[in-house]
């Protein structure tokens, strides 16, 4: 009875201790702003604000220049067609 | 508006000049620290989006009812206009959210309803360039549940459960950072009727042009 009760508890730590071990670390309880991170787990915020206002500039941009371009084209049939019907 | 469309572009563009100086000045964010000032366009944006989203479908309304082409014009330029900034929201969001959330995009309410209204605008664009005769009509009605889509946007983040900063978060703003956000808005909304504009003013001229092509054809 007893070796019975020792192989089943030999056998439950043996199965137990490899999912044990690779259970994730316990969670933080409290915030930690992001200047207390470790260094690993700390980004660089530089390049993503750069990267958001680049963007916002390069968007706005390119619309302003697609407007133009499109009224340029609708002009330049506008001036087209109308010397033609002048011409008649 | 013509009058005053260079004038009020060189004030945008002296707002716009302005608006990183004050940006940098304001103070940091205690927890996000220098990727927060990211929300100074974001938000801003936001708000615009919106703006136009509703601008759009009450165009468009005012067309389906009463058949106006200007209504038409303006809900066209308007579709635009919410997919542009739109798309600006999409892209620095999760510029910011991966420094403050550790990930760039998550399926939660706001961002998933933020990403379908910008998809409707985009749709409306869609349907208006290659759905053929009608295409004013069904866009139109597209458009009007673009704008439906508006207000869930907005609550989004007070009524479900949500990663979001919720919308407590602008007038509860530290006075340092109020006056360069809301000079970033009125930057970007005096931006946005410029565009507007001039969208409404292409609009137009193609309309004429469409005349000029139906009087050359019966002359002919």
């Amino acid at each position: 009875m007893i070796r019975r009760l020792l192989t089943m508890t030999l056998t439950a730590a043996l199965t137990a201790a490899p999912a044990l071990a690779a259970q994730p670390p316990a969670g933080q309880s409290e915030f930690v702003p992001i200047s207390q991170l470790p260094p690993a787990d700390q980004l660089p915020a530089a390049p993503l604000l750069v990267g958001a206002y680049a963007f916002i500039w390069l968007a706005v941009m390119f619309y302003l220049w697609s407007i133009w371009q499109r009224l340029n084209k609708v002009e330049t049939e506008m001036r087209a067609l109308a010397q033609k019907t002048a011409r008649r | 508006m013509r009058k005053y469309f260079v004038p009020l572009a060189a004030v945008a563009t002296a707002m716009f000049l302005y608006a990183p100086i004050m940006i940098a000045q304001a103070p940091y964010e205690s927890t996000m620290g220098l990727v927060q000032k990211i929300f100074y366009y974001h938000a801003p944006s936001g708000m615009v989006m919106l703006v136009s989203a509703i601008v759009c479908g009450v165009a468009s309304a005012i067309y389906l009812w009463r058949g106006t082409p200007a209504a038409d014009r303006v809900a066209m330029a308007a579709a635009e206009l919410t997919a542009l900034f739109g798309l600006i929201v999409i892209v620095t969001g999760p510029l910011w959210a991966r420094k403050a959330w550790g990930i760039w995009w998550d399926w939660e309410p706001r961002l998933t309803m933020s990403f379908v209204g910008w998809l409707i605008s985009v749709s409306y664009l869609f349907v208006r360039k290659y759905a053929g005769p009608g295409s004013d009509k069904l866009g139109a009605a597209l458009a009007i549940f673009g704008s439906v889509n508006v207000p869930f946007i907005y609550v989004s983040v007070n009524v479900w459960r949500t990663m979001h900063p919720k919308t407590t978060v602008v007038p509860s703003l530290q006075p340092g950072m109020r006056g360069p956000f809301w000079f970033s808005f009125l930057a970007l909304l005096l931006l946005y009727l410029l565009l507007m504009t001039a969208r409404v003013h292409l609009e137009r001229q193609r309309t004429a042009l469409d005349e000029l092509y139906l009087a050359e054809e019966d002359a002919s």
